[in-house]
């Protein structure tokens, strides 16, 4: 079992602990010392405290070994993108702004972790701010593909996406505000879910653009992604945005998913396969994949989102101008870094954030700024709201022919550590996720291929209209249950 | 002051809300506490953290609105107002920008004015109100300054009058009005000591007659009604000296001096901010259907002056009387709650006016904490009404009652302060003080009538006070004529 590690899901664990094969310490002590052989290597995360691991998992032993575990899932450990805060733990946002803050209050989905027995196991790597589609742009570090190091991991929750594929733990929460847990997710052979906008509580989650952003699982497999689903998601009173709770339980939609896509209609948006940079191989693992679903009963369907094109400008236009009031609040005053030897407060605030934000979040909070600008507005943010309102619109047209679209979720593999240096080539990689945030929808990516040359894994991604999660967790669950390569494993041979 | 200009005046009050949590945490919303002592991760803006709207900070919006005519839209929302200042945790506001919750309503003046001079009848429009989140305190010592969380994200309600207000007696009117319609809606205690209500002017100049505004300049720091009607006077005067010159003024923003009793430069328009607005994504808009709407129309008090008119017309009153009456909502309350337990709503009125008010400010304290009640008081008049006691003993009652709270009843039996009406008992009075006072006799019997109420005062003291005053006339008037 223990070579097995990088190989478990969240429910494998779970029937081990309820079988009382192993205790919660034990299983957390091999998660520990995978961590600690994978970590100079991969670099996932941006903090594990062991003896706080190992308190919360003899606590959980306790209480099993008491009768009284709080879920099927008690003892369990899960990492957070270091966005989500944690009582008592760093949240740093990987920036050097937040270096010196600790949490002084659970996020909701820390919350219903906690109440459901699970082990918070660390605190992965992530862009500064969630703003990036590589983990390079984390203060600290970058964190490296499990399956070629050379090769990033996708972002922005890079980090979590490579813990779990690299079996340093089971599950890991990320946030996806235009890709985030879905992109990284595809590059690192996991599935990463982004719920419908209000799905899950944004209370506690560190605001990047607070329209877009949304907590979503990255697990090993789709029912995993289900089973977290059903513990972070449902209505909070802290987050006024939230939606009421699901009368369905996901993990039941997933164990009832059978094994026959009949009557299933796939929407196949025409512009996305139109894409300029589709690489030759993702088209062809996705051409497979249709194939696929085809034989397990589907029928495609050709759709249109024609306003696909407009959808990452757009994006940048809206994501910049949330962003930037809300980070406006990393100032040095009242928690955070804070620069030495000011003179004013104007020296205060421009010196503490000069010197605490990286690149990439100045260039954001530049843009968000100038087009929030008086004489500006209009013919950017409002322009860009007009924008997010058709490609809306295009889904829900599109979602009156189709039950669920496919689309790939890259227009490529996870690329070369420092391959990509122009910040817009980075931003147009997200051509195929940003939509989804835009329009609020759920959407899942799912590993589905493994490219012959460079052994990297292509996930293709299934979207659903908003309220989807039961339909897309389905169909996802039966592709997994029959593609052809049953497991993405990477081959570790760097440690 | 010269007559040459026009004066365009209109005012942004702010109020803060009376309800039990802040705007958008579950923060008491209080006055006085050891500073930092009522805050959380949402009112200081910690990361993650995010706001929840207060429905009764809403709803009391909205009957504020209701009772200032406004329309209130099916439809509102929340913005973001971005500046930097460490009293703004998230470094921008939460406020509403074009989309508030009331619009288009109007505040009727009229009376005289705090010169003492009559003021034209007329009603000031309001723009808008709207909620926002109140600021935190800063504090500034020699070298660093404090910031106090504990007023961060009270909800203030901003009300922005239309330019109509051309004099300081009309801001002053104004401001009474307002004032007094949020403390009957019970919408905030309006305290400006304690920063409850808040009041810039907005004010200019131009010559008569003409149409386009002159340079607005805005008045800031003014810490009372009084302030605002001496600044708005100063600041006439200042800008008709410069227009007087052929000088111009620039847009900016000047603060009041209240001890030196002028106005001085805080900064002009060239260093105004951007606020760079946006719709607060953390917040769903605010819809309020038609049905909504009326159910809360429900909660709408009577207006002062639909209070007033029917204190005129219901139990009598003059308008004077029924104006000290409405000035305030616990007095009209006390009033109310007293005059369906008497036969003598005027008496009442009286003794309210007269009396009750005038000890209760020299106690200092608020008619809802007196001890004489509603009730209290109805008893006693009615003591009146049936002579059990006169209204000379009425007042040595009423004084027992103001300190200890008993009942009138009470008093009178332990104080043996029953009134005699037995002739009889009368009499006897009546004749030792004829007896006693053998010249005045002479003197009322040479003609000069006067010297009665000498005698009745005799026969009060006699009595001490409690001889029936009509029984004690008839009788000395029958045994001198």
């Amino acid at each position: 079992m223990k070579n097995n590690l990088n190989k478990m899901t969240l429910c494998d664990v779970s029937d081990l602990l309820i079988s009382g094969e192993i205790t919660s310490s034990e299983l957390c002590s091999l998660y520990l010392s995978r961590t600690k052989k994978m970590e100079p290597k991969i670099q996932a995360f941006l903090k594990v405290d062991e003896d706080e691991i190992l308190r919360q998992a003899s606590a959980s032993d306790k209480r099993r070994g008491e009768g009284k575990p709080l879920s099927r899932f008690d003892g369990i450990p899960i990492s957070l993108k270091d966005v989500i805060n944690a009582k008592g733990e760093q949240c740093t946002c990987g920036s050097k702004i937040l270096e010196t803050y600790n949490s002084v209050y659970d996020a909701t989905v820390t919350e219903r972790l906690r109440n459901k027995g699970l082990v918070l196991f660390g605190r992965n790597n992530m862009d500064e701010f969630a703003m990036g589609s590589s983990c390079e742009n984390s203060a600290y570090f970058s964190t490296k593909n499990p399956w070629d190091i050379s090769r990033v991991p996708g972002g922005s929750s890079g980090g979590s996406a490579a813990a779990v594929s690299a079996g340093e733990v089971p599950a890991s929460l990320g946030s996806d505000t235009g890709g985030s847990v879905r992109q990284p997710a595809a590059f690192c052979g996991v599935v990463g879910l982004k719920p419908t906008y209000g799905r899950v509580s944004r209370y506690g989650l560190v605001a990047y653009a607070s329209s877009l952003d949304q907590i979503g699982p990255i697990t090993r497999d789709v029912k995993d992604s289900a089973v977290l689903l059903d513990i972070i998601s449902g209505c909070d009173p802290k987050d006024s945005t939230t939606l009421p709770d699901s009368k369905i339980s996901f993990e039941e939609i997933v164990n009832a998913s059978g094994d026959d896509l009949s009557g299933l209609r796939i929407g196949l948006p025409k512009e996305y396969f139109e894409v300029d940079g589709l690489d030759k191989d993702i088209k062809f693992s996705v051409d497979k994949t249709i194939e696929k679903l085809k034989s397990l009963g589907a029928k495609m369907v050709d759709v249109s989102l024609p306003h696909t094109k407009y959808a990452i400008a757009a994006y940048y236009v809206i994501a910049t101008a949330e962003a930037s009031a809300n980070l406006a609040r990393f100032d040095g005053v009242r928690y955070g870094k804070r620069t030495e030897g000011y003179n004013d407060l104007n020296e205060l605030y421009s010196r503490s954030r000069g010197e605490g934000f990286g690149e990439e979040v100045k260039r954001r909070i530049l843009l968000g700024t100038f087009v929030l600008s008086s004489g500006y507005y209009d013919a950017y943010y409002l322009k860009a709201q007009k924008v997010r309102t058709l490609v809306k619109n295009d889904f829900d047209e599109a979602f009156k022919k189709c039950d669920i679209i496919f689309s790939p979720v890259t227009p490529t593999p996870a690329f070369e550590i420092g391959g990509i240096t122009d910040p817009v080539q980075m931003y147009l990689a997200d051509i195929y996720t940003i939509s989804v945030n835009l329009a609020g929808n759920c959407a899942i990516s799912v590993p589905a291929d493994i490219l012959k040359e460079s052994n990297l894994p292509v996930g293709v991604q299934f979207l659903g209209p908003a309220f989807g999660e039961d339909k897309i967790l389905k169909v996802a669950k039966v592709f997994e249950e029959n593609r052809d390569i049953k497991e993405f494993i990477p081959e570790v041979k760097y440690v | 002051m010269s007559n040459k200009y026009d004066t365009v005046i209109g005012l942004e009050v702010h109020v803060q809300l009376k309800t039990d949590s802040k705007m958008f945490c579950s923060c008491k919303n209080k006055y006085g506490a050891e500073p930092n002592t009522l805050v959380c991760p949402v009112c200081m803006g910690y990361p993650g953290a995010m706001p929840v709207p207060n429905r009764k900070a809403i709803e009391k919006t909205i009957i504020a609105g209701m009772m200032c005519s406004c329309k209130i839209p099916n439809f509102s929302k929340f913005d973001r107002k971005s500046y930097f200042y460490p009293d703004m945790a998230k470094n921008y506001q939460i406020s509403q920008y074009d989309l508030p919750f009331c619009e288009h309503g109007k505040m009727h003046i009229y009376g005289n004015g705090f010169s003492g001079n009559k003021l034209d009848e007329k009603d000031i429009g309001i723009t808008r109100i709207h909620l926002e989140e109140d600021a935190a305190k800063s504090t500034h010592f020699s070298n660093y300054s404090g910031i106090d969380y504990n007023k961060g994200g009270i909800p203030l309600m901003e009300i922005v009058s239309e330019p109509d207000i051309t004099t300081a007696d009309e801001a002053y009117a104004y401001l009474t009005a307002l004032k007094q319609v949020i403390q009957y809606g019970n919408i905030g205690d309006c305290d400006m000591e304690k920063g409850q209500l808040r009041c810039d002017v907005n004010i200019s100049l131009k010559p008569c007659g003409r149409k386009e505004f002159g340079t607005k300049i805005e008045l800031k720091n003014l810490n009372s009604f009084r302030a605002v009607h001496r600044a708005i006077d100063y600041e006439i005067i200042r800008q008709a000296e410069i227009l007087d010159e052929g000088g111009s003024m620039n847009q900016e923003t000047r603060g009041w001096n209240d001890d030196k009793g002028i106005t001085y430069l805080m900064r002009t328009k060239e260093s105004a901010h951007d606020y760079r607005y946006f719709p607060e994504p953390d917040l769903l808009p605010v819809i309020f259907a038609d049905e909504d709407i009326s159910e809360l129309r429900k909660n709408v008090p009577e207006l002062p002056e639909a209070k007033k008119a029917r204190f005129v017309e219901a139990h009598a009153l003059t308008h004077f009387d029924a104006q000290v009456l409405t000035s305030e909502k616990t007095i009209a309350d006390f009033f109310d709650a007293g005059v369906v337990l008497t036969k003598t709503p005027k008496l009442l009125a009286n003794w309210i006016i007269s009396e009750l008010l005038r000890e209760l400010s020299d106690a200092n304290i608020g008619i809802a904490d007196s001890k004489i009640t509603p009730k209290s008081l109805a008893e006693m008049i009615e003591l009146i009404n049936k002579k059990i006691i006169s209204g000379k003993i009425a007042k040595t009652v009423f004084s027992e009652m103001f300190k200890t709270g008993k009942a009138p009843a009470d008093i009178v039996k332990e104080k043996g302060l029953v009134q005699v009406t037995d002739e009889s008992v009368i009499e006897e009075f009546v004749d030792k003080a004829i007896a006693e006072n053998p010249s005045q006799v002479e003197e009322y019997k040479g003609g000069k009538k006067a010297v009665l109420q000498y005698f009745v005062g005799q026969v009060m003291k006699l009595s001490r006070g409690k001889a029936n005053p009509q029984a004690v006339i008839k009788l000395i008037k029958e045994k001198l004529d």
